[in-house]
């Protein structure tokens, strides 16, 4: 047990727990029961942006995951796997053999136990809804130290607390998923370079049901008639036989090209300037129409994931990243909101949209029908707290919401107006830990607990 | 819980009718500011001001607090529900400066209060902050403490004992999550030095709290208000000791 300083992906407000690496289910159980009035909670790869995985004051517990404990039912396509085995172990096993995981998201260096805690969504969100709906059955650790398997269909309310739940309702120790059958490990993708926002609503409307992926790229810095100018991807697992023949259909080695060093100037390096030219190269080297181009699982699925500790690059006070929903009736939120952002010339990189499918059961899930937006922006640019805030107004009042995962920036009264349902969870939550043991600085921020 | 910003939650200003540390609450008031407790000595001064800025909605509580009666820091400050994520140390006196520097006993008094309870007082919201593994002090030192004048030894001795405290003191509990950040104001106008004459780059309480603020921001562990004072400070320190003997203040 050792007293760390963390942060989440952001690298904004550190905060120190005592980080205890735990290699099975008893050790977690001992060491949850030594928790404090600080309380436990499970750390993944801190790959959430703000303090989802923090417990400032309390026990931070990190599980080992051996991949032996992998185990691939092939004709069923289903999986049960370790909570702290990665997306990108686990894409390892199963892409060679035939199969995709349920929902990816833009990076691979996930743990199955966080994409179930945040149940988070991919580019396939329209089609195939969020992690949670691909899930059979978990074995989750509580507060009490007993391990219980639940489901959709065994103790539903508990099973739908756990997904979305950030971790407060326990310890996701392994899950059974259902995958997804590939006949390649190639994607065929087809490209649209859209000129402003409006092309781009009535494009996904219309066509993203064709595709089982699609996604877009914005570029905010772009004004007037370019507003909203991006580049629209969508594309399914390529067919056998769709491609030259290679010589193994499911050949799948996803490397990391570069790593950014430990020391970049504390203000980072992305100035407004560098930023609005990398956006607009961007953007001209897309093709204006392309279809059925091959891509990798890594290119299409995971770019950032080839330049190792990218989030160094924004500097010492870190980044902040912003992803919020609003239904589909409201794109004039959509609209409103880039043109703020726009208009303020606040240097993000691109910024993607996606157009959501139905939710799920599980109360504080992030999914609704509708628009999500996700942008990124240092945390050093002034006026940025203010311009967030009238965002969430205008976000809130469309009944929209955030995603907690990424959110960093949020105080309590938003996060009860974007999940109406939290006191519904919080009773549920309450009920397999009346005293509290799970807890987190999220949840102290956005007082979750209750 | 601070956010992304470090915009706090929960505030606690010790010396609670402090016309600096208020400004800085009604800073941190256009933030995500939601509570804020005032430790003062005039309970009912305090609820003044109390009063005023609930105004807003803001959850203010007032409690008796006494810089001398150091004895009682500690249990005063983990009586505070729920996590303090910014606390101001602005409580000090400035003192008859004719009086304190040919009394012992006036002298004592101010250092008890400037210097003792100041350290008393961060240690003990320090304490707090490590189990919270989070958390930032702001403690109130003064240009006066930077190279003590004539003018005012004694004040100026305190807060130059004060400031050296906190430096070290905030090197001490960085790895527990806890910040310390020195705020070195010049002279502001303010109930301290009501009546006096103005120094050069005067300035006021809310200056001094929109620069703190941006300090705290962005990590700062020295913080001068305004700005220009670390220019000044630098100046003062390469003058020759006979002739800052010479300087009239
Ligand atoms: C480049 C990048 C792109 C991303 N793209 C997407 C995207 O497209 N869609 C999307 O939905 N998200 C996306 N994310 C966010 C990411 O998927 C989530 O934050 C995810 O939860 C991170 O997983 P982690 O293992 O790093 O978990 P951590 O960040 O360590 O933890 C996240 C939460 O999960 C809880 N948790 C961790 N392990 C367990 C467990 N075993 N049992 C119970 N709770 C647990 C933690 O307590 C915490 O609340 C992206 C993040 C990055 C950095
Ligand atoms: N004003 C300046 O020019 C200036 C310049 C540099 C540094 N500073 C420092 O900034 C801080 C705040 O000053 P300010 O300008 O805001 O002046 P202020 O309004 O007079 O604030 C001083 C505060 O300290 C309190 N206090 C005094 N003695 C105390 C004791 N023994 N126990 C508890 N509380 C006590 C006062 O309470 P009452 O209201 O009950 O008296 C008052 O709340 C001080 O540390 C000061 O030294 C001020």
């Amino acid at each position: 047990m050792t007293r760390t300083p963390l942060t989440g992906w952001g690298r904004t407000q550190p905060s120190v727990a005592d980080v205890v690496d735990v290699a099975d289910a008893k050790a977690a159980a001992a060491a949850v029961a030594t928790a404090g009035c600080r309380g436990a909670l499970a750390r993944g790869l801190g790959r959430s942006y703000g303090d989802a995985a923090q417990n400032s004051g309390g026990l931070v517990l990190r599980m080992a995951a051996a991949s032996d404990d992998v185990v691939i039912d092939a004709p069923k396509a289903v999986a049960t796997v370790p909570g702290a085995l990665s997306i990108d172990e686990l894409l390892r096993m199963i892409v060679p053999r035939g199969f995709f995981v349920p929902v990816t998201p833009g990076t691979r260096f996930v743990t199955i136990g966080a994409a179930i805690a945040s149940d988070i969504h991919g580019k396939n969100h329209h089609v195939d809804g969020s992690f949670g709906n691909h899930v059979e059955s978990l074995d989750l650790l509580l507060a009490d130290g007993s391990v219980v398997s639940i489901g959709p269909d065994r103790d539903a309310q508990l099973f739908w607390a756990t997904v979305g739940g950030m971790g407060l309702t326990g310890i996701v120790l392994a899950a059974t998923i259902r995958l997804i059958p590939i006949e390649t490990s190639k994607m065929s993708v087809d490209t649209d370079r859209v000129p402003d926002l409006d092309s781009l609503l009535a494009l996904m409307t219309e066509g993203d049901d064709d595709y089982r992926y699609s996604v877009a790229w914005i570029d905010l810095l772009a004004k007037g008639s370019n507003l909203g100018r991006s580049v629209l991807t969508r594309g399914d697992h390529a067919r056998l036989g769709q491609f030259a023949e290679h010589e193994d259909p499911l050949a799948y080695g996803p490397r990391q090209l570069v790593s950014v060093p430990a020391l970049i100037p504390p203000s980072g390096l992305l100035a407004h300037s560098a930023v609005a030219m990398f956006n607009e190269l961007w953007y001209r080297k897309a093709p204006s129409h392309r279809v059925q181009e091959e891509q990798s699982i890594a290119t299409f699925f995971h770019p950032l994931d080839g330049v190792g500790a990218w989030n160094r690059l924004y500097g010492s006070r870190g980044f902040v990243q912003y992803q919020f929903v609003v239904p589909l009736d409201r794109d004039d939120v959509v609209r409103r909101i880039v043109q703020l952002l726009s208009a303020r010339r606040v240097a993000t990189f691109l910024a993607i949209l996606k157009r959501f499918g139905p939710g799920n059961p599980a109360p504080l899930s992030f999914p609704m029908p509708g628009w999500t937006l996700t942008l990124d922006s240092s945390s050093a640019v002034p006026g940025l707290p203010a311009l967030f805030a009238e965002l969430d107004t205008l976000v809130l009042d469309a009944g929209g919401r955030h995603y907690f995962a990424k959110d960093a920036c949020l105080g309590p009264d938003a996060a009860r107006r974007g999940y109406p349902r939290l006191a519904e969870w919080q009773a549920t939550r309450q009920a397999v830990d009346p005293q509290q043991r799970w807890q987190s600085d999220l949840a102290r921020r956005l007082e979750l607990l209750g | 819980m601070q956010n992304a910003f470090g915009e706090p939650q929960q505030v606690l200003l010790l010396g609670g009718t402090s016309e600096i540390g208020l400004a800085i609450v009604a800073a941190f008031q256009q933030t995500t500011l939601r509570r804020v407790v005032l430790a003062c000595r005039d309970v009912a001064k305090g609820e003044s001001k109390a009063t005023a800025l609930r105004r807003d909605g803001l959850d203010v509580s007032v409690v008796e607090f006494h810089g001398e009666d150091t004895a009682s820091h500690q249990g005063l400050i983990d009586a505070i529900a729920g996590d303090i994520d910014v606390a101001i140390v602005a409580f000090g006196q400035l003192g008859d400066a004719a009086v304190t520097a040919t009394d012992v006993a006036a002298a004592a008094e101010l250092c008890n209060v400037d210097f003792v309870a100041a350290v008393s007082a961060t240690i003990a919201v320090g304490n707090r902050m490590r189990q919270q593994g989070h958390g930032a002090i702001m403690v109130i030192s003064s240009i006066a403490g930077d190279r003590v004048r004539k003018g005012n030894p004694v004040y100026g001795g305190a807060k130059a004992g004060l400031d050296g405290f906190a430096q070290g003191y905030g090197d001490a509990v960085a790895s527990d999550g806890v910040h310390v950040m020195v705020l070195r104001p010049g002279f502001v106008h303010s109930q301290m030095t009501a009546g006096m004459e103005p120094a050069p780059f005067a300035t006021t309480p809310e200056e001094v709290a929109q620069i703190a603020l941006a300090g705290l921001a962005s990590r700062r562990r020295i913080v001068w208000a305004p700005k220009v004072l670390r220019l000044v400070s630098i100046a003062f320190r390469h003058l020759p000791g006979p002739v800052w003997r010479r300087v009239p203040f």
